[in-house]
This record gives structure tokens, sequence and C-alpha cells, in this order.
């Protein structure tokens, strides 16, 4: 709620931001130093490649988006990646002009009744979207037999992932920024956001206080599924198709981008700009070690180390004095 | 003739941040005697009573034990060297059982394991010690009702084998019954030579138990006295640093409003049986009666926080639904709770000031759905100005705040709402003396612009002084309801210990 | 209680006899969470032996018992930080580790074998130190500190084993897997399994044995111990724990070293039974997955300060037992996920039931 600041004030929540930004460009520069080194070029400097990377991260980045609404408010949406794969199976089987709004509503769906199992039945949202998860997995196997589905995504998901601009701007990275401009205004300009951050930070003085918190968990668990949805449709949409397991790499580096961008596990702290920039982090991350040909060993620890190290700058908690 | 110190503090002094909350403090405590420790809060006395159970360490100064000099790097050090402390917050695991808990930090043990027999033996002696012998050891904290909880942390506290035992406020939560077997306890242990430092704000227990009293003040001592020296007016000056005018702002004259809110055979478990009272605006009606006869739950189900209650409200002859504290706040009755606890409850600290004090109009200051810049900063503004909550900037975290401030930001956090019923749940509990004159005179106001106000405190001063009207709870219903000049410390406590025969005439 | 003020000594031992009793249907009460799941496992794991085409046999049973090992020792493993009110999300990973080190050095002399065991375990423990070292003296929360340290150990394991592979000694491999009469006979012992005082036991599963050993001679002393009530008291009020001078990061080091000790032992069975060492990212997942939810299944709470091992142990055997009886039922193999992912669905959801039913709806909140 922060109205215009008479004076500049570094909040404590923008330390971690600055950090994540700092360490985008230390990637980047380690990068292209490895590049030189051993190409003599520089093709992480090149617009065309960022924007590439870019596009690739707008996937990450809507998920992203969707669930550190959800994390904010101290609970944890696991049914990401069958979502996602449940609703591009189900964008591709429809096809046509409803295939897209078929895809979000799965999304949508989903997330509502993860909210009505975390907020009315109080189930913990670790467990009622680990079981969500599950069944959507039953649910899409059962469907497609095991086997990945034949039907292909329609144009428009496809021009939506893969399309650019003038031949630059990718649509992608637009369908990103323009879920991005969502999340910043309900965040910073609604009340829906302050009932976010004030359940977050502690739920039962924000119901004494007459805000509506079942509401509120349920409304950030759809839009969580939303977010997932949307993701799946575009993800289907650049490769065409949709195929089992399609949403399982998207899970965890999305926590991940979501806890470095500065965003408390335990929820009620974070900006959302933390998460952008979280989200370029892993992307890049991922693409040097894929210049540097990485094998996936060193991948996974390098990628744990990251994490590791960037929280151990800001994401230490207090000792306890009782 | 004093006594040889057994505690000493020299010149200790310990800031957070830029605030002083201990300024070169000399201080010193015997054995066999009853200290108590007085002030407002934000005086030091917490810290003080930190500093010497070995949670924080002094910035500055020393700190003698019976002539040597010690430090306590943590409050194991300081329970070693045999202070114990019984701080507000208790310091009991709900999930473990009271045995677990009592002899929680050096079990018996048997072959390097814990002793489970002789663990419940101890806690046995114990409790019975504390006399409450009808406790049972393997009985889970969370089961037991507050006021038990308290007794088996004092029960620990005591099988720490203190030398030095601090109670700060440790009586709060403790029914009448409870508070009398402290008495006891605390005599005896007198007698057997502890030194016991007591901190409280009820003045009459400290005029029953203390041999001598030093008064804090802004971080600093002021004056150490021997029990008598000086009147109730002298101390509160000291303690507020200026003369005192009435305590209690004057009730006006006036004939009893029609009822506002009309509630009839409200029930609900067995904690409340059928409990009938009305309040009009402009009144000031108390809740009486001793501890856990309903008068919580009473405010909790008006407020819409009970499932499956009976019975029926209504506010201005409409019948107003108890569905949840959002329909209770922006339903036809316009209710304000404030809330038992304000740490937990009525305020979330983490948030700053301003977002605090914004909490409960979060609709009224929206355009659709989007919150207004502006109208969240005048409201914010105009609370502070209206309460005179003493702040450096809305944005800091509401938790920088002393006690009574907080409470401030929790009453005017729902004033903002424009109530029309206001609830209060024990509002001025660990408040200083200052700012809970502030809230008596604010009470009066709102009731005088239009507000119904119900008022739930366990301080018979407070209800003689504030209410128009005090109703007597008993068992979960109403057993006597008082006005004017009948509101008073008698008849309270007879009624609330459902005495039947004392006929005084309910109208003065 | 107080309705009667017993003061004489006749009446002493009748108030005993009274407490005693309401400390037992306390004591019930307290276990509600356990004995719920263990009822649940019974009535499964009957029904399942009811319905087996070939009923009941010992070899069923020790199959049986094979498959549950590993989860079971992993939902131990995940206990002990949930009963901290955090959360290992590497206990896959660091069985799957352990399991890789098993698979390239359980074999050859029983020296080497000896050897190579006590590495495992200790690896287990080291992994689990060192994500208590993170969580203790970096202050990161367990939950994403242990993700980090999932991928570092995971890598780790793929480094061992980029391909699934390896060896273990096979008549170790085979003696564990079988039951006590096998597990005698393959090493000669009590007179090749025939001896006659071992019969009454000579049918039950090694794995269930080993179990069993686990429980007695590491669960329960820990729960005894000051460090473990520490921990129970950590979940339950962490601050208050602190003000009472109990040795917190003590605690936390032992609790998370524990876990990986647990998720060891799993890894070293795995490579015992599968005869290889597999690193495989999804596998661990489900199996952290897994954990977790036979966790809450077997009753303790997520919330921490209450919940024992053995709960977990029973949660584990729950999920195992729902999937063997969808194999032996006509069920089609393309519906069985949908049916496990709705099981566990329902398993969770049951225990969120019971707030429906709390009439102060503060009580909700922690």
């Amino acid at each position: 709620m922060t109205p215009a600041l008479q004076g500049f004030r570094l909040k404590p929540d923008d330390k971690p931001v600055i950090f994540a930004a700092g360490f985008v460009l230390l990637i980047l520069l380690v990068g292209t130093g490895y590049t030189v080194l051993t190409q003599g070029s520089a093709p992480l400097l090149q617009p065309q490649y960022l924007l590439q990377q870019l596009q690739v991260g707008s996937f990450l980045g809507i998920v992203a988006a969707g669930l550190m609404l959800v994390i904010l408010l101290g609970h944890i949406d696991l049914s990401v990646p069958w979502t996602l794969t449940a609703a591009a199976m189900m964008a591709t089987a429809v096809g046509g002009p409803w295939a897209i709004p078929v895809g979000l509503g799965i999304g949508l769906l989903v997330g509502i009744v993860n909210g009505l199992g975390v907020a009315y039945l109080r189930v913990p949202s670790m467990i009622f979207t680990l079981g969500m998860n599950a069944v959507m997995r039953g649910l899409m196997v059962a469907h497609t037999g095991g086997f990945a589905p034949q039907t292909a995504a329609t144009d428009l998901m496809q021009y939506l992932a893969v399309a650019r601009i003038g031949g630059v701007i990718p649509v992608a990275l637009l369908v990103w920024l323009a879920v991005s401009a969502l999340v910043v205004v309900i965040l910073t300009r609604t009340t829906l956001g302050r009932a976010i951050y004030a359940i977050g930070n502690r739920e039962r003085a924000a119901y004494l206080s007459g805000i509506d918190t079942n509401r509120v968990i349920l409304i950030a668990f759809a839009l969580s599924g939303a977010a997932a949805g949307l993701a799946g449709v575009l993800l289907a949409g650049y490769s065409t198709k949709a195929y089992q397991g399609m949403g399982d790499p998207y899970l965890l580096p999305a926590i991940a981008a979501v806890v470095i961008g500065g965003t408390n596990i335990l929820g009620g702290r974070g900006r959302y700009l933390g998460t952008l920039v979280g989200v370029i982090l892993i992307v890049l991350l991922n693409s040097v070690l894929s210049i540097m040909q990485m094998p996936e060993a060193g991948r996974q620890i390098i990628y744990g180390t990251v994490i590791i190290s960037m929280l151990l700058v800001y994401g230490r908690g207090e000792r306890v004095t009782g | 003739m004093e006594p040889a110190p057994f505690f000493a503090l020299e010149n200790v002094s310990k800031r957070y941040g830029g605030v002083h909350a201990l300024r070169d403090v000399d201080f010193a405590c015997s054995r066999g005697s009853i200290h108590a420790v007085l002030g407002e809060n934000g005086a030091g006395k917490s810290t003080l009573m930190k500093i010497m159970a070995g949670v924080v360490q002094p910035d500055e100064g020393r700190m003698t034990l019976e002539g040597t000099p010690v430090m306590f790097p943590g409050p194991a050090a300081a329970n070693r060297a045999g202070i114990v402390c019984i701080f507000q917050e208790l310091s009991l695991m709900p999930e473990l059982t009271v045995a677990d808990n009592i002899t929680l930090s050096s079990p018996p043990r048997r072959f390097g394991l814990i002793d489970g027999r002789a663990q419940r033996r101890r806690s046995e002696e114990l409790l019975a010690r504390v006399g409450c012998e009808d406790i049972d050891p393997s009985a889970r904290v969370a089961d037991l009702p507050l006021s038990r909880r308290q007794m088996v942390e004092i029960a620990k506290a005591l099988g720490r084998d203190p030398k030095l035992l601090i109670l700060d406020e440790a009586t709060s939560a403790l029914t009448a019954a409870d508070v009398d077997l402290v008495y006891r306890m605390l005599f005896d242990l007198k007698a057997r030579g502890l030194s016991i430092l007591y901190i409280s704000h009820r003045m009459h227990e400290i005029e029953a138990l203390a041999d001598r009293c030093s008064v804090f003040r802004n971080g600093r001592h002021i004056e150490t006295f021997t029990k008598g020296m000086r009147s109730r007016d002298e101390i509160i000056g000291l303690m507020i640093g200026r003369e005192i005018e009435g305590q209690f702002p004057p009730k006006p004259e006036r004939p009893r409003p029609a009822p506002f809110i009309e509630i009839r055979d409200l029930s609900w478990e067995s904690r409340l049986n059928g409990v009938t009272l009305e309040a009009g605006r402009g009144e000031i009606v108390g809740l009486g009666g001793l501890d856990g006869q309903g008068q919580k739950e009473l405010l909790l189900a008006l407020f819409g926080v009970l499932r499956g209650v009976r019975g029926t409200v209504t506010v201005e002859g409409r019948t107003m639904a108890m569905s949840s504290p959002r329909t209770a706040k922006s339903g036809r009755a316009h209710m304000a709770l404030v809330p038992e606890d304000r740490k937990s409850e009525g305020l979330i600290l983490s948030m700053s000031i301003a977002d605090n004090l914004a909490m409960a109009s979060l609709d009224r200051l929206a355009h659709g759905p989007f919150l207004s810049a502006r109208r969240t900063r005048a409201v914010v503004q105009e609370a502070i100005e209206q309460l005179r909550i003493k702040i450096g900037d809305a944005r800091d975290p509401v938790a920088t705040l002393s006690g009574g401030n907080q409470q401030k930001v929790v009453i005017a956090k729902w004033l903002a709402t424009g109530p029309d019923v206001v609830l209060l749940n024990d509002p001025t509990r660990g408040i200083d003396v200052g700012t809970k004159q502030e809230l008596y005179r604010l009470m009066r106001e709102l009731a005088d612009a239009g507000a119904c106000i119900l008022f739930y405190s366990t301080d018979y001063e407070e209800l003689i002084g504030c209410c128009d009207r005090v109703c007597v709870m008993y068992d979960g219903r109403i057993v006597r309801a008082l006005e004017g000049e009948a509101i008073n410390e008698r008849n309270l406590i007879a009624s609330a210990l459902n005495i039947v025969g004392q006929r005084e005439p309910a109208h003065g | 209680m107080a309705d009667v003020a017993l003061t004489s000594d006749a009446a002493e031992p009748l108030e005993k006899a009274q407490r005693r009793r309401w400390g037992f249907a306390a004591r019930m009460r307290q276990h509600a969470g356990m004995l719920g799941g263990l009822a649940l496992f019974l009535a499964l794991y009957l029904f399942y032996q009811a319905n087996h085409p070939r009923g009941f046999t010992g070899q069923i049973l020790i199959q049986n018992a094979n498959e549950a090992f590993a989860l079971a020792l992993v939902s131990m493993a995940q206990t002990v930080p949930v009963l901290m009110a955090g959360l290992d999300l590497s206990v896959g990973a660091v069985m799957t580790l352990v399991g890789c080190i098993a698979s390239h050095l359980v074999n050859g002399s029983p020296a080497d074998i000896a050897f190579g065991i006590v590495i495992c375990i200790a690896s287990g423990a080291v992994c689990g130190f060192a994500n208590g070292c993170v969580v203790v003296y970096g202050r990161i929360q367990p939950i994403i500190a242990t993700l980090a340290t999932s991928a570092i150990y995971m890598g780790f394991a793929l480094i061992l084993r980029p391909t699934p592979g390896g060896k273990v000694h096979e008549d170790l491999s085979w003696a564990v897997t079988s039951d006590v009469r096998e597990f005698a006979a393959t090493f000669g012992l009590f007179s090749d399994g025939e001896a006659l005082w071992l019969q009454p036991f000579a049918w039950i599963p090694v794995p269930l044995i080993l179990l069993a050993l686990i429980i007695l001679l590491v669960w329960v002393p820990f729960t005894r111990s000051v460090t473990g009530r520490t921990v129970y008291a950590i979940g339950s009020a962490e601050g208050a724990a602190y003000m009472s001078g109990l040795p917190i990061n003590r605690a936390k080091l032992a609790a998370f070293t524990l876990a990986g000790l647990f998720a060891g032992l799993g890894g070293l069975f795995l490579a015992l039974q599968t005869s290889s060492g597999n690193a495989d990212i999804p596998q661990a997942g489900a199996y952290t997955l897994n954990s977790i939810a036979a966790v809450v299944i077997g009753g303790t709470s997520l919330v921490g300060g209450s919940g024992s091992a053995i709960g977990s142990v029973i949660g584990a055997l729950v999920l195992r037992t729902i999937s063997f009886n969808f194999r032996i039922f006509d069920v089609a193999p393309l519906l069985q996920p949908l049916f496990e992912g709705l099981v566990l669905l329902a398993a969770v959801s049951l225990g969120g039931l019971k707030l429906l039913r709390l009439k102060n709806k503060l009580e909700v909140f922690r």
C-alpha cells in the first residue's frame, strides 16, 4: 500500500531483487567468458539469443507467477505439473476455437478444487495438491491410454507460443508480461492483494479483521491453476503437441524462482519483481549450462548450490530468541 | 535497615536500535522478600527481567550474585545460577504432556534415557506444592484451560529449584481461586528464603504481596520504597511522571436508552446457557463475573466466530445472522471486536502500522477491487491523530510499538469502520496506566457519539468506573444486572460467586 | 473432578485409579491418528489377502515386505523434520545416493561388504547432517534448503551411476529379501535355518525383522532421550523451547542426521533388493512425496509437535497395500493411477473432515 514515497527507502524486500539481478549479471558474465574462451564469440549477449531464452522462459514465468500467489499465502501448489499437462492435452484434443478456453478452464477448475480442499476442508495444501496432481495424472493416463496424444495444437496456440511480433518480439513474452502486470496490480493495488499478504502473515488476525480468508485462498489457488493451464496451452503450442510428463520439469524450478526472488516460503513477504528476476536467473542458468554442455549430474549440483548460496545471502531467518 | 542484596545490577544499560530500553540502572533485591516492580509499558521492566534471566545480555554495566560478578550468555546459565523466570507468555509445549513440560530442562534419567515414572512422580510432587493435585501429569497441556496451564508453568519453575524467582505478569490468566493458591505459594517461598521479583499492573496484588516496590519509568529506575511508604496516587504519579486526575471519565446522567441490540437465549456448547441481555446506543455495558463463565464466548458468538450458536440476536428489531466476522462487521450491526490477544489476533505484527490500521476497512477504502492509496493515507493519518498513537513512521512494523500503542492501533483499526456495536475483550490487560486512562476516555466518547459498547474486563475497578450497567455472568448466563449506584465491589463479587440472598436494590 | 473433596487416605487409591483410567483414555485420544491409520492398514491388507487369487502364502508376504521396506524407512526419515514443523524434500535423493554408493561397494569379500555397509550408513547420516547444518547455521527454511540439497545429492548419485547398474553381493541380496529361514540357511546359521527354536519365527520376512529392530534400537531410544524430546518441543513451541534452555541447535542437527540415516538405510535395502544402483530423478521425487503422504496418513501433524515414526511406517504400509490391491483386482491398468490418486486424496481429506466439526473457528488457525 505504500503511497508515493516521500523519501527513498530501501525496504528489506528489495534486497533479494537486487541480489538476484546481480547474480543474473554474474551468470551472463561467466557464460560469456566461457563462450569467448572456447568459441571466440559471445552468443549470450546477442539480443536474439536473449529473446529466445525469454520466450522459453515465459512458460516457467507464467507458472511461477501463479505459484507466487499461493506461496504468499503460506501454502503451496504441487498440482502444477499435471494441471499443466491436462490443460495441454485437453486443449489439443478439443481443438478449434474452444481449445484455449478449455485449457484455461481445466486449470481454473483444478485450482478451484484445490482451493476448496485447502480453504474449506483445511487439508494441508502440500497434501491436497499432491493428491490432485495424482488424480490429474490418473485422468490423463486413462484418457490417452498412456500414449502421447496424437492431436496437434491449434494455430492460435502455436501463434501465441512461437510467433514473433515484427519477427523479433516473441508473443509468448508478451503473454508473460501481461500475466506479470496482472499479478503486480493484484498484489499492490487491490484489496485481494492486501488480504493475501495479511493471511500469509497471520490468518487468524486477518480473519478477525473481517477478511473472508476462505474466499481469498480459493481465488489464489484458482489463479495458480489457471496460470498452470495457460502455461500448458502455450507449451503445447510451442511443441505443437502435448506429451506425457510435459509439466514435470516446471514445478521445482518455479518454486526455486519464487524463493530466489525473495518470497518467503512461509508466506507473507515478497515482491513480484523478485519472482520475475528469479525466473530469468533460472532460465539463464539453464542455458549457460547447456552451452557448457554440462551433464545432468553437474546441472543438478550447480542448481542446488546456486539456490543455497542465494538464500544464504538474503534468505536467512532470524535467530530464535523466544 | 536494608537486607544485604542477593542479586544486584549496577549501571546496566540496554539499547535496541536507537531506543534505550534500560538506561544506567542500579537495582538490587534480597533473599526472603517479595519485591514488586512497577512501571508503564516501555518502562523497561520486561527488559530488566530478560537480562536477569539471561535471555538478553546488557550492553553496559554488570550484575552480581551474592557479591560475585556474573554473566549469563543464555537462559540455561541463569537457570544454573538459580534464577528462574515465569514469563507472561507461557513457555509450555502444548503438544507435550504436563509431566514432560514440568521436567523439560532436566528430566530424571535412567541409562541415559528419560525415566517416565520418576518424571511423573516429580511432577505430582511439584503440582502438589502449587496446590494443584487435580492436574493429571499425563494430560496434554493443550487440553488444559489457560488458568491450569499457568499453574503448570509455575510448578515447572519451582522444579528448577530457584533461588530467585521472577514472575512477569504471571497471574494475568489465572482464576481468582488460582491466584489465591499462588499468593499462598509465594508467602511460603518467601519464608523459605527465596528472593521473589513480582511484576504486575494490578495494584491490589502488589499491595497484598510486596515488601518492597521499585518504580521504573522510561528505562530508568526511579525509586525503591518499602511497603506502605507511598500512597497509590503517589505510586501512579511516579510511574507516569505526572499527577493523575480522576482515573475514570465521568458517567453521564441520562435515562436508559432504548435497546439497540437484543440478545435472547444465546446458547453454545456448554459455555453459554441462555444469555439474555440488551444494550442501547450510548451505553457502556460491562460483562462481569469470574473468569471463564462465558464472557469471552459471548463476544465471540456475537462476532460470528462460533459455530452452532442457538438463540437470536436482533439489531433495531431485525434478526442478525452470526455467521462470520465479515458479516458481523459489514452487516446491519456494524460490529467491531477488540480480541483477547492483540499480538496474534488483533494485529499482524510483521506488517506496517499503516497496513494494520487499514486492515478492517479494506472494502470501504476501495473503488471496486482497487485500493485507493489516497483514501487509505487519509484514514491512517486520521487514526493516528485521533488516538494520539506515538509512532515514528507509519511504514514501520507495528511490532516496534509498545504494548499500549499497539492496543491503540487495534482500537483505531476498528474505529475506522464506524462501528455501531463495539465488543471489547479485556482490552486493558497488560497495558500501562496512562494508556488505560486514554482508553477509558475513548470508550466514553464513543458511547456519547452513539455507539453501543460491550465491555468485558477482569478488573473490578474498571467495571465500576466505566460502565453504565454491568451484567454479571455465571456458568454461561447472566445472573445479575447492576445499574448506577448498585455497581460496587461487594455486589460484583457477590453476584460473581452467585451468592443469592444479598438483596440489594438493582437500581441506585 | 473437583466435585468431591476427598481427604481421607481410603479415598486416595480410588482417585488414583480414576486418574489412571482417565490417563489411558487421554492417551488413546492422543494417538488417535496413528490408530486410525493402523485400522485402515489392517482393513486394506486383510481385504487384499482375502481376495488374492493364490490365497495367503508366505511368499506373498515376503514380496509385500520387500516392496514396502524402502518406503517405510523413507517415511520414518520424513517424520523427524515434520515433528519440528519442517519438511525434508531430500529424503528420496539421499535414498537414491546411498543406493548408488551401495551398488559400488556392497560386494566382494565379507570385509568389503561390511565396509561398504558402514560407508552407506555413514553417507546417509552425513547427508542428513549437511541438511541440518544448512538449516541450523544457514538459518534457511528446511523445505527450501532440502529442495536445494536434494538436487546436489541427485547430482552426486548421477556421477556415481550415470546409468543404472552396479552389483551387490548376491547371497546378501537374496538373504535380506527372504524370510528368516532362508537368511539363516544362506549364511549357515542356526543349523541352516532348521533349528527347532527358530521355527515359530522362520516364516517372518527379514525386512520386517529389520524394521522392528530399527524402530526398537534407534527410534524408541531417540524419543526417550532429551534430544528426542527437544525435537518434539521445537515442533510444539520453538520459542518457548529456547527460553527453557533446551539444546535447540543440537536437536535440529540430530533430527536431520537421523532422517538422513533412515533414508540411507532405505536406499541400502533398495540396492540390495534390485541388485543395482539407479539414479532416477522421478523415482526419488515419488519416494519423497509418498513419504509425506505416509507421514500424514500415519497421524503425524504437519504443524509439528505430535506424531511418531511408527505411525509413518503404518502410513507407508497403507500406501503400498493400496497398490497391492490394485494389482489383484481386474482394474484396467490405465485406471490404476487415477484410483491411486483418488484414494490418496480421500485418505488425507478424511483428516480434514475433523476440522469441519470444530465449533470455534479460531481453532482452525494455528
